[in-house]
């Protein structure tokens, strides 16, 4: 029988703003999806989304849910989690806001790994706006603010994150809704900062003037330049050089949770424990 | 009501309060002068099983406050000018939103870097209006060491009545004062706290934005079965993003009304020596607040030692201001002279309130105190 999404969905608000055949729907179908096999309770979720495209996911669905100003997901959400650790908090970001005017919350949430799962619908595009470059925009493409081609080196945000400390980064694409449902419910289930990125097509603000009029031509494109991470590994860099590695990047079930780590801070000063020192953290510089 | 004599300072006495006011939430970035705030509560938050969290910069330090408080938490955030204007964004939709939370900005010398360890009053206009769009700001203002606390107090059980940020301004002079003060008790402190309203009734009769046209939003906390949306559009009674016209300007007239309906509410004024002012010509009214205040209750006893008639009238409630009594006094007493460690920023909204042009005042914007000296020359000089 074919999954019902009612129970998540606020469907006075469908249909969605989204474009016809934009991949945003897929992400938000996978998550209902992953939301449902783990049997997280609405009451226990709160979804916090940023601005553009990816800003409204919040509003469609039927959680406790923020849509926050341009770039602060992780900070809402690291406010929100501190404190009420024992629920959980998922950001909805676009690739403007985790990378762009938001990277420093990005930065910082990985490092401390909090317990939040950081979804990123990465198009590639701004795509709300009507295509502005995007820190993600590969080069040589054609935005409206370079007219003449983009010139601006291309971010990877898995790379960003995995130097930042998160304990879980990921990536899937929106061709392999399955794949991304399955890499929702791992870093759903990982108690650290999980990174995820969606990758999603984006055919009428990046496709109409770099050759990809359709959704299909957008996809096909999202699928050449993407490749199953333990493939991508087993490669030269020379053949590595144009591709973006999907599934698990890096997992880390050693490295403690911040919350946790907030609750030594806690025993400490109801004298429950002694001082933290650098003898309590294997990593010491 | 019992007082208790603590020795402490205005920034010190600030993190106290808010513990003591129920704050469970604090995160902010290092900001001189208003540091010490955090240094404080750090340290408190967790005796009490609260959260204090240092965040990678000011718009974050302001946004997990946010985020704390939707959810239900008292949370204060502290910082000085710089930081006021990275959190103004952010302000904004708490004030969108109708999020309560306190701000303490203990002010410096600006703008932009300007004199980080000196004193000013320049955030003044800024704290009116420190986010694009139309909203009423309610601003509280220190004007000694007991202030620090009882205004941050009072500043969570306004934020909690009138669902918004309420901002507290010390300035450097105050928040670094080390000093005596008489407080008020723990327990009256806890007596006296107001939290917000919430709905008890089904979840699919509760329209959290759906309130009177002068009234706060009705926020539950989440996670108690309870959901709604908040968003920093413009929205409807359910907090979804709406354009429809009516509910568009409701929104936006609400956040203006909540707050001026109510001002009986907000409002509080310190009158020193106002009592045997008759109107007579030759008496003098000084106009001044913070750390300025206190310098003026100085040279006022000078003046009057002097055989010069002159009292301190201080807004406590800097925003909104208190314009009818601002309109009674001036109306009465033709010798008005403006104290304010910056240009004429207060003074603007006196003019305003007074209908008078004809206002003296004594400003200065060099990081240092004005001393009480000064302002007994300046009022024999100009009256």
């Amino acid at each position: 029988m074919a999954f019902n999404y009612d129970q998540y969905l606020r469907l006075e608000k469908m249909p969605t703003l989204w474009c016809w055949g934009c991949g945003d729907g897929v992400v938000l179908k996978a998550f209902i999806r992953a939301v449902d096999k783990l049997e997280i309770s609405q009451d226990d979720m709160c979804v916090v989304s940023g601005i553009g495209c990816s800003g409204r996911f919040s509003s469609y669905v039927d959680f406790n849910t923020v849509h926050t100003t341009h770039g602060r997901t992780v900070a809402y959400a690291t406010g929100i989690k501190l404190a009420n650790p024992s629920k959980h908090v998922v950001c909805v970001a676009g690739d403007g806001d985790a990378l762009a005017i938001g990277g420093n919350h990005t930065i910082h949430g990985c490092r401390r790994n909090i317990d939040i799962t950081m979804i990123v619908i990465q198009n590639f595009i701004y795509g709300l706006t009507n295509s502005q470059t995007s820190p993600t925009t590969p080069q040589g493409m054609w935005t409206v603010t370079q007219k003449a081609g983009n010139i601006d080196p291309t971010f990877d945000g898995c790379e960003l994150a995995v130097a930042s400390g998160a304990s879980f980064v990921g990536r899937e694409n929106v061709t392999a809704p399955k794949k991304l449902e399955k890499l929702f419910i791992q870093a759903l289930e990982h108690k650290g900062f999980a990174y995820v990125e969606a990758l999603s097509n984006c055919h009428i603000n990046l496709g109409r003037k770099n050759k990809m009029l359709s959704a299909m031509e957008n996809l096909d494109w999202i699928d050449e330049i993407t490749i199953p991470v333990k493939k991508y590994n087993a490669m030269t860099p020379e053949e590595q050089l144009n591709l973006l590695p999907t599934g698990i990047i890096k997992q880390d079930t050693e490295v403690r949770e911040y919350c946790d780590m907030y609750q030594d801070i806690i025993d400490v000063h109801q004298g429950k424990r002694g001082k933290i020192t650098q003898d309590d953290f294997v990593k010491k510089i | 009501m019992a007082t208790r004599e603590v020795i402490s300072t205005g920034n010190e006495l600030s993190a106290i309060a808010a513990v003591d006011a129920g704050c469970t939430f604090f995160g902010g970035y290092p900001l001189t002068p208003s540091s010490e705030v955090m240094h404080v509560i750090s340290d408190l938050l967790p005796k009490v099983g609260g959260t204090s969290i240092q965040m990678e910069d000011e718009i974050a330090g302001i946004c997990c406050v946010i985020g704390a408080a939707m959810a239900g938490s008292r949370a204060l955030t502290a910082t000085s000018g710089p930081g006021m204007s990275l959190k103004a964004e952010n302000l904004g939709l708490a004030q969108m939103a109708d999020v309560p939370l306190v701000c303490v900005n203990v002010m410096r010398g600006g703008p932009s870097t300007g004199l980080p360890t000196r004193v000013s009053q320049g955030d003044i206009k800024q704290a009116s209006n420190p986010s694009h769009g139309d909203y009423r700001s309610i601003t509280l203002c220190a004007g000694n060491l007991a202030e620090c606390y009882t205004e941050t107090v009072r500043a969570f059980n306004l934020a909690d009545r009138f669902m918004q940020p309420v901002i507290v301004l010390l300035d450097e002079t105050i928040g670094h004062m080390h000093g005596k003060a008489d407080l008020p008790t723990v327990e009256d402190v806890k007596a006296g706290i107001v939290p917000r309203k919430t709905f008890d009734g089904p979840a699919e009769e509760y329209f959290p934005y759906e309130c009177g046209p002068t009234e706060p939003a009705v926020l539950n906390p989440m996670f108690e079965g309870y959901r709604y949306h908040y968003t920093g559009l413009h929205h409807d009674k359910n907090g979804f993003p709406t354009e429809e016209i009516e509910t568009c300007r409701k929104l936006i007239q609400r956040l203006e009304d909540k707050v001026m309906a109510h001002q009986d509410e907000i409002e509080l004024n310190e009158e020193f020596m106002c009592d045997d002012l008759t109107g007579a010509d030759d008496e003098v009214l000084i106009i001044a607040y913070g750390s300025v205040s206190l310098a003026a209750k100085e040279a006022i006893r000078h003046l009057r030692a002097d055989g010069i008639k002159a009292g301190l009238f201080r807004p406590i409630t800097i925003w909104p201001s208190p314009a009818k009594r601002i309109a009674e006094l001036t109306g009465k007493i033709k010798n008005v002279l403006c104290v304010e460690l910056n240009i004429r920023q207060y003074t603007e909204e006196i003019e305003r309130a007074s209908s008078r042009l004809d206002l003296e005042g004594l400003y200065k914007v060099n990081g240092r105190a004005i001393s009480p000296h000064e302002i007994v020359s300046k009022v024999k000089e100009v009256f």
